[in-house]
């Protein structure tokens, strides 16, 4: 559409410009300006990085199946988007995770346990976000975009910015997904790294879904173009390519280490679940759809590409297997173990110096617990 | 000893300055923060002696500046933010009330959010619409917040370091009417009173006045006037609203029986409300009246021309003493 005085319209996104290191068929493909060369090991790792995530997402929904939890979001589909995105970081730069992002938190070596606990309402996020260089789970959508930014302000006043040491120089990555990507939040997370040009990378993940909202609602452009109009580059990589996420998400997180600024990442893939356990796609999408994706599937293509190249057998892939029921069994074991949290601490968490006032409602609510055990000794 | 006579803005000024020559994590940041010294020139003199580093004029966002200064506390960094008005501080309300607030929480502790939210507040200034408001019961309201209000230069210069000390995110309200009005001898040698607790501004026997921010000079005004009826009144300025430390006022309102509290803030579940359910629990035998609450009616602040009738002013105090006398 032409319009007589402004000109045209944007194209609207029909044709996108993915990306891609491997095809859904498992065929390795080259990418003029993002292609790495991958070991076998490291190849094999990814796959088996993808299928212990599933494993634990499909856990987790089983887990609150069965009323072990009170909710749990699901990563189904976007393993290759996490994963990658995971393991293209350097101990030392920070993420911000949005509440799905349980892939990157296997990468950063967050026991899946925590992220029950979390689900079970046990606690609010119970990993030490310092230990990790993780942060906490944030349920308000895009709020995290701007603390990622601002941990990334804070990286460049420590000089961790452009020095040329890789052990020092920082990145900092916010995750985001396509519903955010209408939020105030996150579009003031991009002018603030603008105008700053701050070390962070900006991972959007476009499941396609926002609940029942197509990406249609949000945007009438791709995503990653929207970086051009906040002035840093924006790519759109098929996030259901764990070579070409890694191999993108690497560059960006150089580029913010080197002192070049921001940038957007769209990782085009498709939420193969519901949003949560408490959705209900059916009302919303057409099966049509899912069954296409399936034919993208994340891990299929790798383990296509490794058994066309010999680089595994059934021996590598029957071991992954068990590694993924060990692991289901031990998120089982230790998720029925967890313990209940007491209300007597949670007045301590509220501030780091207890008021007078705190704690006297604690003092309260313990005698009011303890009028309880008189009368029933 | 070392005495200056300042104005309420200069003595806030003079002790961000302390705080950054303090601790250099300390950064301060907002809009036109840096080269104006900010709108009401708080931060004068701030960015040409610590730098852009560390006073950061912002983009013109307020969720963009609380929320980008929650990374810089998970960073080490001690934020210090201007929002530039009260009135602008809602677009940022979501990180303060459901980041800034919760994130201590959140993880048991891990993370400490030294923040403090530096908020000119209150009226009487002939502003525009948003630029007079009193949104302290807000953040009052929220867990996790502390919440403080300065009234003069002295207050102001001690207060402002230790909420910067603080582990914890403070609100921190400044009466802007008094900004430039109000100037006393500030002792910057002294040892300051404790940031959580009230004080007792004129001591009385008759009556109890509480107040804080704008609303204890009206106070203190008051005493006179009504000392020349013979009512002796006893001024008592919160400062901390957020933990309340209502113990002077329950010492006070024992000798006295009669409470009235004066805010500009909405009069309807404004601190007065809660005040008046605290005391009535604690002096319940001892009050001789019921307490009584002198606040902004419960309407939007009204055009400048006809401020000073909707503020709570000396009339409006009296007329409360006197009818607290009446019961």
């Amino acid at each position: 559409m032409t319009d007589p005085v402004f000109g045209p319209a944007p194209a609207q996104d029909t044709d996108p410009e993915l990306v891609q290191l491997l095809t859904p068929e498992g065929e390795r493909v080259h990418h003029p300006t993002f292609d790495l060369d991958f070991s076998a090991d490291q190849v094999r790792a990814f796959y088996r990085d993808m299928v212990l995530v599933r494993r634990l997402d499909i856990e987790a929904t089983a887990l609150q199946r069965h009323g072990e939890l009170g909710l749990w979001a699901q990563l189904l589909g976007q393993e290759a988007a996490q994963i990658g995105a995971g393991r293209a970081l350097r101990p030392q730069d920070f993420v911000f995770p949005t509440y799905r992002e349980h892939g990157v938190a296997w990468c950063r070596g967050v026991d899946p346990v925590r992220l029950l606990a979390l689900f079970r309402g046990v606690d609010q996020g119970s990993w030490d976000p310092a230990e990790h260089n993780f942060g906490l789970y944030t349920i308000v959508i895009g709020a995290q975009t701007l603390h990622a930014t601002g941990y990334a302000m804070g990286v460049q006043r420590d000089g961790a910015v452009g020095t040329g040491d890789p052990d020092r120089d920082t990145a900092v990555v916010a995750h985001f997904g396509d519903g955010a990507s209408s939020q105030g939040d996150v579009n003031e997370a991009f002018v603030f790294a603008a105008s700053y040009n701050a070390p962070v990378v900006f991972f959007c993940q476009n499941n396609q879904w926002a609940i029942s909202e197509p990406f249609e609602r949000q945007s009438r452009i791709p995503l990653y173009r929207r970086a051009q109009g906040f002035g840093f580059p924006g790519v759109r990589v098929d996030g259901n390519d764990v070579l070409a996420t890694y191999a993108v998400t690497r560059a960006a997180l150089q580029r913010a280490r080197d002192g070049q600024g921001p940038t957007l990442i769209e990782a085009y893939t498709y939420r193969m679940g519901a949003h949560t356990t408490t959705d209900d796609p059916t009302r919303y999408r057409l099966t049509d759809d899912v069954e296409r994706w399936k034919l993208k599937d994340p891990i299929a293509r790798v383990e296509a590409y490794l058994r066309r190249n010999g680089l595994a057998d059934d021996g590598f892939v029957e071991q992954v297997a068990a590694d993924a029921d060990e692991l289901g069994e031990r998120m089982r074991r230790e998720c029925h173990a967890l313990p209940d949290p007491s209300l007597h601490d949670v007045f301590d968490a509220v501030h780091a110096e207890q008021t007078a006032e705190l704690a006297a409602q604690q003092a309260s609510y313990d005698a009011h617990v303890a009028s309880f055990e008189e009368v029933t000794a | 000893m070392s005495i200056t006579t300042m104005s309420l803005a200069k003595a806030l000024n003079a002790g961000l300055r302390r705080s950054m020559e303090d601790d250099e994590k300390v950064v301060v940041m907002g809009e036109d923060v840096g080269t104006l010294g900010g709108v009401f020139r708080i931060t004068d003199g701030l960015k040409k002696d610590f730098g852009d580093d560390r006073v950061i004029d912002t983009p013109l966002a307020e969720s963009g500046i609380v929320g980008t200064a929650v990374g810089l506390a998970m960073r080490g960094y001690r934020p210090v933010v201007e929002i530039q008005f009260d009135g602008f501080v809602y677009p940022a309300y979501d990180q303060i009330v459901c980041q800034v607030a919760k994130l201590h929480f959140r993880s048991q502790g891990r993370i400490r959010i030294p923040m403090v939210i530096r908020i000119p507040f209150g009226g009487g200034i002939g502003a525009v619409e948003h630029h007079s408001e009193s949104p302290e019961a807000q953040f009052v309201h929220t867990p996790g917040l502390k919440v403080v209000a300065c009234s003069n230069p002295a207050d102001a210069y001690a207060m402002i370091q230790q909420a910067i000390r603080s582990d914890d995110p403070v609100v921190f309200l400044e009466p802007k009417r008094l900004y430039h009005s109000t100037k006393a001898d500030v002792d910057t040698d002294a040892d300051p009173a404790p940031l959580w607790q009230s004080r007792v501004v004129r001591p009385g026997s008759d009556a109890t006045l509480v107040a804080y921010g704008p609303t204890v000079s009206t106070c203190l005004d008051a005493a006179p006037v009504a000392a020349e009826e013979g009512r002796s009144l006893e001024v008592i300025d919160l400062r901390t609203l957020s933990p309340l430390d209502l113990v002077p006022v329950i010492e006070s309102v024992r000798r006295t029986g009669r409470l009235v509290v004066v805010h500009e803030a909405h009069l309807t579940l404004g601190l007065g409300a809660e005040i008046a359910a605290r005391v009535t629990e604690e002096c319940f035998h001892a009050l001789e009246a019921p307490v009584l609450r002198v606040g902004g009616y419960d309407t939007p602040y009204p055009p400048a021309r006809i401020e000073e009738a909707w503020l709570p002013d000396l009339d409006r105090v009296l007329d409360a003493v006197d009818r607290t006398f009446g019961f």
